[in-house]
């Protein structure tokens, strides 16, 4: 499964078929400082995230 | 799959700090309502008063300003090219369209053609980390504008996680007097106008929610020259508490605003402002320039110096990972 992230922009390649919580563990990024959205939609952190799926990871913290 | 604490629907979005889970609909009345609250317990501002928003073209103040749009305020956008390179160029493009796709009236300035400078050479020329300048400026420009616009409250996008953290900054130093005028309303005096902190009850993870939910383009990526800053270093430390306490930052910053201001609220002596020499602006040096004044009339006279010179080798590395390094900047 092709997840893209964004600062700075990239792709990584991930197993799918598992909640999103845990794709963000294995990624090293906390729950709390990330959004997923998968096909369009934002989802919650126990969406399972399947083969195939369209996923973004976008960070939220800002420090200006 | 999750479902929505308030119709069973399947969720959005989980928040451990509400210990609930919320579809996009409830989600954006807990949005609305946060904000309503924050408005009224404050006594920021009344529907007949007329807003000025400071946007950069980031999640937080553009969904201030979608929600205000939302509630009927009557809410402007000012926006400042501040020349931090693509990511200016960006921001300036993004803002311009979420006013021209929702009819609302934006302002812009744009520093290095209305000041002769922009934030990357003022950072060089003054000797000041990026963040300060950047900070200094878009205050002084803010206030200016709010000013002549005759508007009568500048609001702006800060939310319960900036608050937090700029709070625990603060604790960290004791830093008296800045802790004192910590608040999300700022009334108008001493020659300054009225400022808002309307998102104060959100948190920054429930604004790029509040984005995606209802369709906002907006600027992903951190602003180069932040990269690093003190201000990130405590959302972090404050992101750990919360990890194993959810709600402790909102029970931080709020608690303070409940309890802990009203007994610095009188507590230290401070000057009344007087105006700038040159410009008008409060200031409070006395027959002097303001600090804006004074970082313009350098910064100014100063070759323009590029956005990725300025930065140090972390956020140099961040820059040409999003933006890719300009011809003849290479490090070699």
């Amino acid at each position: 499964m092709i997840v893209h992230l964004r600062q700075p922009r990239r792709e990584v390649d991930v197993r799918g078929g598992r909640p999103a919580r845990a794709v963000l563990n294995e990624l090293g990024l906390a729950a709390e400082g990330h959004i997923v959205i998968c096909n369009g939609t934002l989802v919650p952190s126990d969406t399972v995230l399947a083969e195939g799926d369209q996923v973004e990871i976008r960070p939220v913290v800002s420090g200006g | 799959m999750s479902k929505c604490r308030s119709c069973r629907e399947p969720a959005v979005i989980d928040l451990p700090r509400h210990n609930a889970n919320f579809c996009a609909e409830h989600f954006i009345q807990l949005c609305l309502r946060q904000m309503r609250r924050a408005i009224e317990d404050f006594s920021m501002f009344g529907p007949s008063d007329r807003l000025l928003v400071a946007v950069s073209g980031g999640k937080d103040s553009l969904a201030l300003w979608d929600m205000l749009h939302m509630e009927g305020y009557s809410a402007d956008g000012l926006y400042v090219g501040l020349g931090i390179g693509e990511y200016s160029d960006e921001s300036g493009r993004i803002v311009r369209q979420f006013a021209a796709e929702r009819g609302l009236v934006l302002q812009e300035i744009d520093l290095r053609n209305e000041y002769g400078f922009d934030i990357p050479t003022a950072s060089r020329a003054t000797r000041r980390v990026p963040c300060s300048a950047c900070g200094l400026s878009k205050r002084h420009l803010f206030d200016d504008a709010a000013k002549r616009g005759g508007y009568d409250v500048l609001v702006t996008g800060h939310n319960l996680d900036d608050e937090a953290a700029v709070l625990f900054g603060n604790t960290l130093r004791w830093d008296v007097e800045y802790l004192r005028r910590q608040s999300p309303v700022l009334p108008a005096g001493g020659g300054f106008g009225r400022k808002a902190k309307p998102l104060v009850r959100l948190s920054e993870r429930e604004m790029a929610a509040w984005c995606v939910v209802r369709g906002i383009d907006y600027v992903i990526e951190e602003c180069p020259m932040a990269i690093g800053n003190r201000h990130l270093a405590y959302k972090e430390a404050l992101a750990g508490i919360e990890r194993s306490s959810p709600g402790v930052t909102a029970s931080f910053f709020l608690g303070y605003l409940d309890r802990m201001a009203p007994l610095l609220a009188a507590a230290v002596e401070h000057d009344d402002p007087v105006p700038c020499r040159r410009c008008g602006a409060p200031t409070s040096a006395e027959g002097e320039d303001c600090a804006f004044c004074r970082l313009a009339t350098t910064s100014s006279s100063h070759d323009p110096v590029p956005v990725r010179v300025v930065l140090d080798r972390r956020g140099r590395k961040a820059f040409d990972e999003q933006w890719g390094v300009p011809e003849g900047e290479s490090d070699g």
